[in-house]
């Protein structure tokens, strides 16, 4: 009974970590510019297929390179390339889609809107040039398989989980503690005012993405390294879900995105494992709703003051 | 002629000219269905105009008070007057199903109405991105409901309905869906615009304005956010009723995420408050899938870009908040509600 226990932890914990990973990307974005990011779920999806391609191309499939470098070396070359890639993505997204609509000044929802498309795009376009055949991720180096108290957990897995708190740790560092993050904190308070003061907005918007986006990217590698199934459509489900942790956790406060994603994982693992895994979306879904209803703007949002 | 009859009259010439051609066999069955689908978008998207535009909430749900009316009517619709499994024997003979038809369509949008509720409640102390995340959940908790229920097929969907259409088309061979599209998208731009721009429904507008200043001059917000909620997802079940009426089948892998972003597409597309832009935007949107067809999976790419593309060069979509009669000032002499 423990060990079951321990068992379904331990995947509750690994599933939260892609959903905060994900979710603390939505919760920056949204913190820095008050736009949902539609198209981050599928950041994620690009994320993973950029880990695919570049872990394939160094172990020397397209030629460039000589096979023969060993799978760690390749692993630690992938994670900054998958990086810094997806990233690329983001920013790109950010540059061509997002930023004339804002300069422009239009209505909020038009954002959110072009974000959706931006996430369509994404989908459908991966799926006309690469096809509808899944592609299956190499792994790298060897599983390993650890038992914790009845239970035995892959090193894969218990990376990922370690992973997720430690971006999370340096993601509240500099949030917190750099001169970045203060100023990212500070045009989060005030979009107007921030400018006068001399600090550079587009510098702060692009590092933003910069952040979230390779957090996507990452996520993207440790989700193929452990599910090595990649399919275009993989970024949809997973990113609506890290949205609605993001929310219930409190949109805007990365703790809430972190605490936000384990909740969510643990409801839909428990669900699962006591009812059936069909009733799972219904019945956490359900718990989220009364979340939300019970405490309005999350559980660690605090409740704007309008002035009238 | 009177002025206060233009719209009737032009409306009636329409519907008899469409019908007319049909009977003829200048409109095949590929045809009638493309119409009728744009029917049920333009019905979906004005519906959603209501609580995006309008009220200017963020609802991303559409799709589940849809599959909630398509359901609920097409079980009505079988249990009525189509031997079934499950249900038994039909209790009523096939020769009332057009009288009956209407009252169908009716308790799909009255149940998709009251699913409602389970946004339109939220929504007294939710606003905005929280508010969309809760009508999200809501198309899943609905399209995850239906996956559980046995009784309606499951995961592998629910059928039957096209039997009572052919039964209809056996007692009277005419085009019965055109004629209930026809009805339906009527019905919905009467309703709404005869809410929307009524004494009361202004209440809608002033919550978008200002929800503070709306409570302050009297507007019961809860009430009014509560009836256009209801209105919305009312509407969306009865698009729903005909799409499956149309289609013949229901499952709910119809009613995703995917279908939702159809909608929002539309009404941003055709313009937040407008319903004649909806209107327009739907018939577009539904020309581009059709025309776009050969393109096969690069459809999905070029209608997203060419959306993109509208709103980095016209952000407000097709009509803005203008109404086609702010437009064309001399249509307004055709109106006796003004």
């Amino acid at each position: 009974m423990l060990d079951t226990i321990i068992q379904q932890g331990f995947n509750a914990l690994q599933l939260g970590s892609y959903y905060s990973l994900i979710a603390l990307g939505y919760c920056l974005v949204y913190g820095v510019l008050l736009l949902i990011n539609f198209a981050h779920g599928d950041i994620f999806m690009v994320g993973a297929y950029v880990a695919f391609f570049s872990a394939t191309a160094l172990l020397g499939q397209y030629g460039f390179i000589q096979p023969g470098i060993p799978g760690w070396v390749v692993l630690a070359l992938t994670i900054p390339v998958t990086m810094l890639l997806t990233s690329g993505v983001g920013i790109f997204i950010e540059r061509v889609a997002y930023k004339p609509l804002r300069l422009k000044g239009a209505n909020r929802l038009y954002l959110v809107i072009t974000a959706l498309m931006m996430g369509i795009v994404l989908e459908y376009g991966n799926l006309a040039i690469l096809g509808a055949s899944r592609k299956s991720f190499p792994s790298l180096v060897p599983r390993v398989l650890i038992e914790v108290g009845g239970a035995t957990v892959t090193s894969l897995k218990l990376a990922a989980i370690v992973v997720c708190f430690l971006v999370f740790g340096l993601l509240h560092w500099v949030v917190t503690r750099t001169k970045l993050g203060m100023a990212m904190r500070a045009v989060s308070y005030d979009k107007f005012a921030v400018p006068l003061m001399g600090i550079p907005l587009d510098i702060i918007i692009i590092f933003t993405f910069f952040l979230g986006s390779s957090m996507a990217g990452l996520a993207g590698l440790l989700y193929a390294m452990n599910f090595p199934v990649l399919d275009p459509f993989m970024g949809a489900l997973v990113g609506w879900k890290a949205f609605i942790a993001a929310v219930v956790g409190g949109i805007g406060e990365i703790r809430g995105a972190l605490v936000g994603g384990f909740l969510l994982a643990f409801l839909e693992v428990t669900v699962a494992a006591t009812f059936s895994s069909e009733l799972r979306d219904l019945i956490s879904f359900s718990i989220l709703l009364g979340i939300l209803t019970w405490k309005p703007t999350g559980i660690f949002g605090k409740p704007r003051t309008t002035k009238i | 002629m009177s002025v206060r009859f233009t719209i009737p009259t032009a409306l009636c010439a329409l519907l008899l000219g469409l019908m007319a051609t049909a009977q003829a066999g200048f409109l095949g069955q590929y045809e009638v269905t493309f119409l009728c689908t744009m029917g049920v978008y333009m019905i979906l998207a004005a519906s959603l105009n209501l609580v995006n535009g309008y009220m200017g909430e963020f609802s991303c749900g559409h799709a589940g008070f849809m599959a909630v009316g398509a359901y609920v009517s097409s079980i009505v619709g079988v249990f009525l007057f189509v031997p079934d499994q499950v249900f038994g024997q039909p209790w009523l003979p096939m020769s009332m199903a057009p009288l009956a038809f209407p009252i169908i369509l009716a308790t799909g949008f009255a149940s998709a109405a009251l699913v409602g509720l389970l946004v339109a409640i939220p929504s007294f102390k939710t606003r905005g991105d929280y508010l969309a995340i809760i009508t999200l959940a809501a198309g899943y908790i609905v399209k995850s409901a239906l996956e559980n229920i046995e009784a309606v097929g499951g995961p592998r969907g629910f059928m039957g309905m096209k039997k009572v259409v052919l039964g209809m088309e056996e007692m009277f061979p005419m085009s019965w869906m055109l004629l209930w599209v026809f009805g339906g998208v009527v019905f919905t731009v009467w309703v709404l615009r005869r809410f929307v721009y009524s004494t009361y429904g202004k209440g809608v507008t002033a919550i978008h304005q200002d929800e503070v200043a709306a409570e302050i001059m009297s507007v019961n917000t809860n009430k009014m956010k509560l009836v256009a909620f209801m209105l919305s997802s009312g509407l969306a079940g009865l698009a729903g009723g005909l799409y499956a009426y149309l289609i013949g089948f229901v499952n709910p892998a119809s009613f995703t995420i995917l279908r939702s972003t159809e909608c929002l597409v539309m009404v941003y597309l055709g313009g937040m408050g407008s319903l004649t832009g909806s209107i327009l935007a739907a018939g577009i949107f539904t020309i581009l899938l059709e025309f776009l067809k050969p393109l096969e999976q690069l459809k999905w790419v070029a209608i997203p870009m060419l959306l993109i593309v509208l709103m980095q060069f016209r952000s407000e979509g097709i009509m803005g908040n203008r109404e086609l009669s702010d437009v064309f000032p001399k249509l307004k002499r055709f109106y006796r509600f003004k």
